[in-house]
């Protein structure tokens, strides 16, 4: 492959010299953007087409605003995910951090009588929020610990990471919904601002963050050469270990944010809170042009990836799909995504 | 050619290969005889690997004539009846690391007529065969444990087990130490013995000379020359390959009269610094304007020096000094802010992340240099790599395309300008021109030269007697101890014999 496209480049590249040496650098800079982190963008657009067609209510904002609301937890998932990807490394157990971290909160602030659910009340409730976000960062470090300095599997270590925090949340919560949650944990999930769920700005504001990071920053750029050949990049002199290291607890960090956006949109602790949802994770990471083998994808790409999939399950709803049939689906469009954004990009998705 | 001559083993004629607007081959021809070790050699781009898809049966081509034994071709896309005729060992290994080397002899055809495998008469067939070409390999061994070598010899063997008596070996050196090499070409002379021919692809013109009996040239997609290599000189086939007049490898051979001053205080030096395992402690010293070249074997513990002085191990004990601070042990980021710039040894390990654009590779040891509070600017980073482009001359469509869209010779200039990124005081090269055609060689080899020429220090880790050339003054190296040490005026045989750990050779 590489044998058949040097030659032509080379050419291509003296006579473009030779043909406009001031208008060459724009048309070759729009030649080399990646358009597979864009190849999303029409089928989304396609989407919308259909949800216009099949229910007039589709294209109205409750309707728009509650989609995106509801993609704003899977979205921060999907952001730390998509970092963590990368670097060239995973972390499962994302999806039990969003439960463990609300519970661990909780259990430590609301008092061990009154309520439904009898905690320890060894903590002022205002510390409810850092606790989470704590709880988030030790799992993201405990992970890191794991696969950097005991060099064990990444991805067996967060799957047992995954069940050992989903049997905790069951264990310390006996199986039952957290409903008395402090008004501090309901603050961001339920308000709006600028006619817009708060839970939808502070993940744009997050992704701006991180997109700009990784274009951006240079501790940011050193995620692509780490996760494209960590020896290469050591070798430039990035401390791919701590690097590595502070992503994954960003990840579980993000993760524990997202449990109190999910915890104060529903005024719950759910019991089941983000169980499988790792798959969607992944999934929309992948069909977003964040390839699994690490060093390429951009943020903007994850972030189509998860408006795709919450867009099909809407108009799926709307045009009157069965609830019951949502998984077969869900799955199915999985598939179909990842084919298209496969020939609409030309490249292999490793 | 009499009459009575057999065919020869391949015969190409007017071969022509287009992809898309290029043309990858125009109208070359090739003949190699039976028993005859053939090189062709070439720049990179000039066809070599394009004339070898054609004649593996991996390309089709769109005109010309293949024999092979004076049969035509087998038909484009019958597998078995290409690998009947002709084999390619590729640079990278074609073996299943994790099977057996009987397994991997006779891997998908393990028994014509039973059901199940038998493992006995598996390894009793893999004997025979590995007796019969007389390769020494245990065939219970597991391919990931062969030496380079032996890796080679058992993918021979299992092309020669398909009928094919044509063997291509594409840069079969690149990866062997001398000794090595010298029982690979043992091997590859008794076979062609036994009237097995070879097509032999090299940069090394040393073993063009050494192993084949005649050479083909071929220059930007077209047949230059074929001739008996005793009848060539070293410089004509240069300028065959170059389609220039070269003064040759020795323009930038250090002078006699070099810039140090052996009064000056030394750039680099390193006091009793040791790798348990891999060299003894050892002394160096480099002065301002001094090229040191560190040479030695695979195993003779050169390139760990070499590692260790960059930072990517850490030393089992004494210290390192740039200028007269002393560097962190095994922190690569202290070795830069010292201004120890590493090209490290094999571009795809350690030098490139191959999926990111020309920029971003040359700029990965300046991050911090680009923009302010640790921004990368865009804008930065395109005109550091433009001058790093220019002053390099790496031929690429633009800063932003990916490395791995350019040749070898062009990724390892890009390896060199992240060295060279910070203004390094000592630049650490590791086989800096390994897998790079002849003309890139002369240019890289020049580069790390200027440096020391600039005030600066240099070191050459290498066992290539070109990239030695360079050097000031060359540390012979054998099982992690220094044999030997030569001032500019050593002759090949010597350092072979130095890095070889023998007395004297001839």
């Amino acid at each position: 492959m590489t044998g058949t496209v040097r030659p032509s480049t080379a050419d291509d590249f003296d006579t473009a010299l030779k043909g406009s040496p001031g208008g060459n650098t724009a048309l070759s800079r729009l030649k080399l953007i990646r358009w597979s982190d864009f190849s999303l963008v029409p089928v989304i657009l396609v989407l919308m087409l259909i949800g216009f067609i099949v229910s007039p209510v589709f294209l109205t904002s409750d309707n728009l605003i509650s989609v995106v609301q509801q993609s704003s937890e899977l979205s921060l998932l999907v952001l730390g995910q998509a970092l963590i990807l990368i670097c060239g490394r995973m972390d499962l157990s994302l999806e039990s951090t969003i439960g463990i971290a609300p519970v661990v909160a909780m259990w430590l602030v609301l008092p061990p009588d009154g309520g439904r659910f009898a905690g320890l009340g060894l903590l002022p409730a205002w510390s409810a929020i850092p606790l989470c976000l704590l709880v988030g960062l030790v799992v993201g470090a405990v992970n890191g610990f794991l696969m950097l300095k005991l060099r064990v599997n990444g991805f067996i270590a967060t799957l047992g990471m995954l069940t050992m925090l989903r049997g905790l949340h069951i264990g310390i919560t006996e199986g039952k919904s957290i409903t008395d949650v402090p008004e501090s944990f309901r603050y961001l999930g339920k308000s709006e601002w600028f006619g817009a769920p708060a839970a939808v700005w502070i993940c744009l504001v997050l992704f701006a963050i991180g997109g700009a990071a990784l274009a951006w920053l240079r501790h940011g750029r050193a995620l692509y050469a780490i996760g494209g050949n960590p020896e290469a990049a050591r070798a430039a002199g990035i401390r791919v270990d701590r690097v590595t290291w502070i992503v994954l607890a960003v990840g579980g960090l993000l993760a524990a944010f997202a449990g109190i956006l999910y915890t104060g949109h529903y005024g719950a602790v759910a019991a089941t809170q983000g169980d499988g949802w790792i798959f969607q994770v992944f999934a929309a990471a992948v069909i977003g042009g964040i390839s699994l083998k690490g060093g390429r994808g951009t943020l903007f790409g994850a972030l189509t990836g998860v408006l795709t999939l919450q867009l099909v399950v809407n108009v799926m709803t709307l045009g009157g799909v069965p609830a019951l049939w949502n998984q077969f689906l869900n799955g199915a469009i999985i598939i179909v995504a990842l084919v298209v954004s496969r020939f609409a990009s030309g490249e292999r998705q490793d | 050619m009499e009459a009575q001559a057999p065919p020869p083993a391949v015969q190409a004629e007017g071969v022509v290969k287009r992809f898309g607007p290029t043309v990858a081959l125009d109208g070359v021809k090739l003949t190699v005889r039976p028993g005859e070790s053939h090189a062709l050699v070439g720049r990179n781009g000039a066809g070599k690997s394009t004339l070898v898809g054609v004649l593996t049966g991996l390309h089709k081509a769109d005109a010309g004539t293949v024999t092979f034994g004076g049969e035509p071709a087998p038909a484009f896309g019958d597998t078995a009846a290409w690998q009947s005729r002709v084999a390619c060992v590729y640079q990278k290994s074609m073996v299943v690391p994790d099977l057996t080397v009987a397994e991997n002899l006779f891997l998908n055809r393990f028994d014509e007529n039973a059901r199940w495998i038998s493992w006995g008469r598996l390894r009793r067939r893999a004997e025979q065969l590995l007796s019969a070409y007389g390769v020494q390999v245990d065939p219970n061994t597991r391919a990931r444990d062969l030496a380079v070598e032996q890796r080679q010899f058992v993918e021979i063997a299992r092309a020669l087990s398909f009928g094919a008596r044509l063997i291509v070996l594409d840069e079969p050196t690149a990866q062997l130490d001398a000794r090595g090499i010298a029982r690979l070409f043992d091997r590859l002379r008794e076979l062609q013995s036994q009237g097995v021919a070879f097509l032999f692809i090299s940069h090394h013109l040393q073993e063009v000379y050494e192993l084949c009996t005649a050479v083909t040239v071929y220059r930007d997609a077209r047949h230059v020359l074929t001739a008996p290599v005793a009848e060539v000189a070293k410089e004509d086939l240069v300028a065959a390959m170059t389609g220039e007049k070269t003064a040759g490898a020795t323009a930038w051979h250090a002078a006699g009269d070099a810039a140090s001053d052996p009064a000056a205080e030394p750039v680099l030096s390193a006091e009793r610094l040791s790798l348990p395992g891999r060299f003894e402690p050892l002394d160096l010293q480099v002065r301002p304007g001094e090229v040191l070249g560190l040479a030695g074997a695979a195993a003779s513990g050169n390139t760990a020096v070499g590692e260790v002085l960059a930072g990517m191990r850490k030393a089992g004990g004494g210290t390192v000094r740039v200028r007269g601070r002393a560097v962190r042990a095994g922190s690569v980021p202290d070795a830069l802010a010292a201004g120890i710039g590493y090209i490290p040894e094999d571009r795809h390990d350690q030098g490139l992340v191959p999926e990111r654009s020309v920029a971003e590779n040359a700029t990965l040891t300046v991050t911090d240099q680009l923009g302010p509070w640790g921004t990368v600017l865009p804008s930065r980073t395109r005109e550091f790599a433009r001058g790093m482009i220019d002053s390099l001359d790496i031929k690429t469509q633009g800063p932003e395309q990916p490395v791995s869209g350019l040749s070898g010779g062009n990724q390892q200039k890009v390896v060199v300008a992240r060295a060279l990124a910070r203004d390094p005081s000592v630049l650490v090269a590791v086989r800096p021109t390994a897998g790079v055609d002849v003309k890139s060689k002369d240019s890289l080899l020049g580069v790390v030269r200027r440096v020391a020429d600039a005030g600066n220090a240099a070191v050459v880790v290498s066992d290539e007697l070109d990239d030695l050339r360079v050097c000031d003054r060359v540390l012979a190296l054998f099982h992690g101890r220094v044999v030997a040490t030569f001032d500019s005026g050593w002759t090949d045989g010597e350092l072979v014999a130095a890095m070889e750990g023998v007395g004297e050779r001839e």
